[in-house]
């Protein structure tokens, strides 16, 4: 049989093609986002894949394809599924045609989120199936059996990873594609069924009551769930990743592993608890598989010790077991030796050539209050700019600058949003600013993609997930027909305009749009000459260090005078946005002499 | 079939992880089970990238524990420093010499570590340690793009597994249009190992 080493999320677009899907569709989020990248390079033939405009609309989307009689999916990170949430509550009230499986990745010690959400909760809010795999071959494998679930029981599933499962790698074991209808329709008239009209809603809670308890029957036999017998003394119930850290942790305890973590399966984790003489749940984040087995009376060790906070890696369930008493400490451990001082971070900072560094010189210049939003431009609210003051979720900036304007803020507000951020969860905020009469200046940052999470697709660009040709919304055009009344459209790497600007739109009495277009470094490819200090016109005056480009660099020279460092321009880092020498008041920073620049 | 743990440690750009993928390939092509965690950051160039790599019979975790990395790669000395927690005292090391300076450094709120320092620090978790200049030879050769290829190179003369395994992965992972240089990066590497060892 074929093999091949895939990381989580390539699995589970595996799995997906295994499964006879034939519909995927979501929105980019660290760590879900190479689902849909895989499934349209890998099996693009077979799987028509989309970029939604955003979470919801990708629910959507996916539950008329179900409708319609296509295995469908949809991926989400843990966030977007508060944006698709309304869709999954009403698409287990009406069940599908055909299988649809819902897959959020969860991202345990938030390596890329504003928040530790457990999305394991809506599961049981909106009562659906939720499969846990553990590593990558579970995820192909947990797809396909996901999908036969869906169709048997005529309801979504919800498949949750974390991001050590989407973002490891481990060999899987490759299967065929399942038989798939080419022609469907005509699409089923089923009012009852699938209208969620109060009247006929009413009539499918208690079919989704009654599916819950079947589910929970298939549960108990079900080979998502297993128990690996060894010594009675500890029984361990885990889920996910964690079951591999409980796995290594302890060799020797039994563990009853839950692939199906709801509806649980009550009699096997009585009959597991049973037989051994104490048990600790093991799970990441919150306590939802212990509040459960706790309401089933059984007593377990869980968040008592195990802290909701952070990932649970090996090394920690190790030294908290062997604290609490559960695990001897072993005789050979070797101490682990820590680096004996701080080394130097390496944080993230913007790119050299970002568009978005114009913008935030001069925020922090203009001491502009600014409601900020999520991507890139995130990186706004970190020295040396400090001009993003508040960061919530995706499209929230232009909601909380519109509340600075009604709470009648004196000072003059701005919101920073980028483009796709602005398609996905923008425009009912900016509608709302208009219709009901607020000021201040919404940044729209155009970097013409989505390139916080790598570069996606969005409405506002000529390409999409699958074809390269697709006709793009214009931000002009469109603010106007949104009734903006005053929109200025700059260069972002002309800092003079952005500036005049920004001036203008601060003026005006009303809400106002700032459009700063410029291409993110990695869509225009299009890198120029590093540019040079002429050390002995620089005069240490430290302006371009305001810029916070990696490329411009303490050089060893010094004023005489102010003992400050003198500039310098690291030739492999810089690529010529021309930013730096703009904000240089002494003329010092210039292109390199007799090179030419190239044309994009 | 014994178990073997890897960290590989690095820069955003560096080309680790792809090294990281090569790495846990060819522990499956030479019979093992094996699996590899990264951790990524954002999609902006330049963070610290660290990767776990693990051989084993069977390989549950995909993270290894602290103290039990077998081999060390560290494409950037700084990083590399990042990772001793995870090593043994019969761990090995390999260093690439060329550094990185982070922007804290830069922007001269923090010092880099001198090279001197850096041996030492390393010294003191294990003698084996071997630093090669990896960047140097890959810019030779023609791009430093290849670095992580050179560092695989030197780093397979420090394995038992036969080198067209070695080969048959990294050439299925490169474009073809890059085949000869990668190549020759490879076995540049290989030869790079003879002698960097420090002690
Ligand atoms: C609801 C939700 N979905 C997805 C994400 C992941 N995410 C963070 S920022 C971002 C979009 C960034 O794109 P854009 O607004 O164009 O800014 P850029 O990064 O290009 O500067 C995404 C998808 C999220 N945080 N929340």
């Amino acid at each position: 049989m074929k093999k091949a080493l895939l990381s989580g999320n390539e699995a589970i677009a595996r799995g997906a093609y295994e499964a006879g899907i034939q519909v995927a569709t979501g929105y980019p989020g660290t760590p879900s986002s190479e689902i849909l990248e895989t499934v349209a390079r890998e099996y693009g033939k077979e799987i028509y894949a989309e970029w939604s405009t955003n979470e919801k609309v990708a629910m959507d989307a996916a539950a008329g394809a179900a409708y319609s009689g296509r295995r469908s999916m949809v991926t989400t990170k843990q966030v977007g599924m508060n944006v698709l949430a309304d869709a999954l509550m009403y698409t287990v009230y009406t069940g599908i045609e055909a299988g649809l499986i819902v897959v959020t990745a969860d991202d345990p010690g938030m390596f890329s989120s504003q928040n530790e959400q457990d999305n394991r909760w809506y599961a049981r809010l909106a009562k659906l199936p939720l499969l846990e795999p553990a590593d990558s071959q579970e995820a192909k494998d947990f797809v396909v059996q996901g999908i036969s679930l869906s169709e048997k029981f005529d309801t979504p599933v919800l498949l949750r990873t974390t991001m050590r499962v989407s973002h490891s790698k481990g060999v899987v074991t490759l299967g065929e594609r399942a038989a798939v209808p080419d022609e469907i329709g005509p699409f089923v008239r089923n009012q009852e069924k699938y209208v969620c009209t109060a009247m006929w809603a009413k009539k499918r809670h208690p079919v989704v009551e009654q599916r819950l308890l079947e589910l929970a029957q298939h549960a108990e036999s079900s080979p998502f769930n297993r128990i690996e017998w060894g010594e009675r003394s500890l029984g361990i119930i885990t889920s996910g990743i964690t079951y591999t850290y409980a796995r290594e942790v302890f060799p020797d305890a039994s563990i009853l592993k839950l692939g199906m973590s709801f509806p649980l399966p009550v009699r096997l984790i009585n009959s597991f608890a049973e037989q051994v003489e104490k048990v600790l749940v093991i799970e990441e984040l919150d306590p939802f598989l212990e509040e459960q087995i706790k309401a089933m009376g059984i007593e377990v060790v869980g968040k008592g010790v195990f802290p909701p906070c952070d990932e649970l890696l090996p090394d920690k369930i190790y030294s908290i077991a062997v604290d609490a008493g559960f695990l001897d400490k072993k005789k050979d451990a070797k101490p682990a030796v820590p680096p004996p001082e701080t080394l130097p971070p390496r944080s993230p900072v913007l790119c050299p050539g970002c568009p978005h560094r114009s913008t935030f010189y001069l925020l922090h210049k203009m001491k502009v209050p600014v409601a900020g939003d999520i991507g890139c431009y995130n990186l706004g609210c970190l020295p040396p700019f400090n001009a993003q003051h508040t960061m919530g979720c995706m499209g929230a900036s232009i909601g909380v600058l519109h509340g600075m304007a009604i709470a009648q803020l004196p000072e003059k507000g701005a919101a920073t949003i980028g483009d796709s951020t602005f398609f996905h969860s923008g425009m009912p905020a900016l509608a709302n600013m208009v219709h009901n009469q607020s000021h201040g200046v919404v940044i729209l940052m155009d970097n013409g993609t989505t390139a916080m999470t790598g570069h996606q697709d969005h409405p506002g660009t000529t390409w999409s997930l699958h074809g390269k040709d697709v006709p793009h919304i214009e931000f002009k055009p469109l603010l106007h027909a949104m009734g903006a009344k005053k929109v200025v459209e700059v260069n972002a790497f002309d800092v003079a305009e952005v500036e005049k600007g920004l001036k203008e739109c601060l003026d005006y009495d009303g809400p106002s749009v700032l459009i700063t277009k410029g291409l993110c470094v990695f869509i225009s490819r299009n890198p120029q000459p590093p540019y040079v200090v002429d050390t002995d016109s620089c005069v240490a005056c430290g302006e371009c260090f305001k810029l916070g480009c990696p490329a411009i660099v303490k050089s060893n020279e010094h004023n005489p005078k102010t003992g400050k460092a003198k500039a310098s321009i690291d030739p492999t880092l810089c690529v010529g946005c021309d930013v730096c020498r703009q904000v240089c008041p002494t003329g010092a920073i210039h292109p390199p002499i007799g090179v030419e620049r190239s044309e994009a | 079939m014994n178990k073997i743990d890897f960290l590989v440690a690095g820069v955003g750009g560096q080309g680790t992880i792809l090294a990281s993928d090569i790495l846990a390939e060819v522990g499956m092509e030479a019979g093992y089970d094996a699996k590899k965690s990264d951790v990524l950051g954002l999609a902006v160039r330049g963070g610290s990238v660290l990767s776990h790599v693990r051989w084993g019979r069977t390989v549950a975790s995909p993270v290894s524990r602290k103290g039990t990395i077998d081999y060390l790669l560290g494409f950037e000395p700084l990083e590399a420093l990042r990772g001793t927690e995870f090593l043994h005292p019969q761990s090995t090391a390999l260093v690439n010499t060329q550094p990185i300076p982070p922007v804290s450094v830069s922007s001269g709120d923090a010092i880099y570590p001198a090279k001197e320092r850096l041996e030492q620090i390393l010294h003191a978790v294990t003698a084996n340690v071997y630093f090669v200049e990896a960047t140097e030879e890959a810019i030779g050769l023609g791009s430093s793009k290849v670095t992580n290829v050179v560092m695989i190179g030197a780093f397979s003369a420090l394995l038992d597994v036969p080198v067209e395994v070695w080969e048959k992965v990294i050439l299925s992972r490169v474009p073809e249009k890059y085949s000869q240089l990668n190549k020759a990066a490879f076995f540049a590497g290989r030869e790079l190992i003879q002698g960097a060892r420090i002690s």
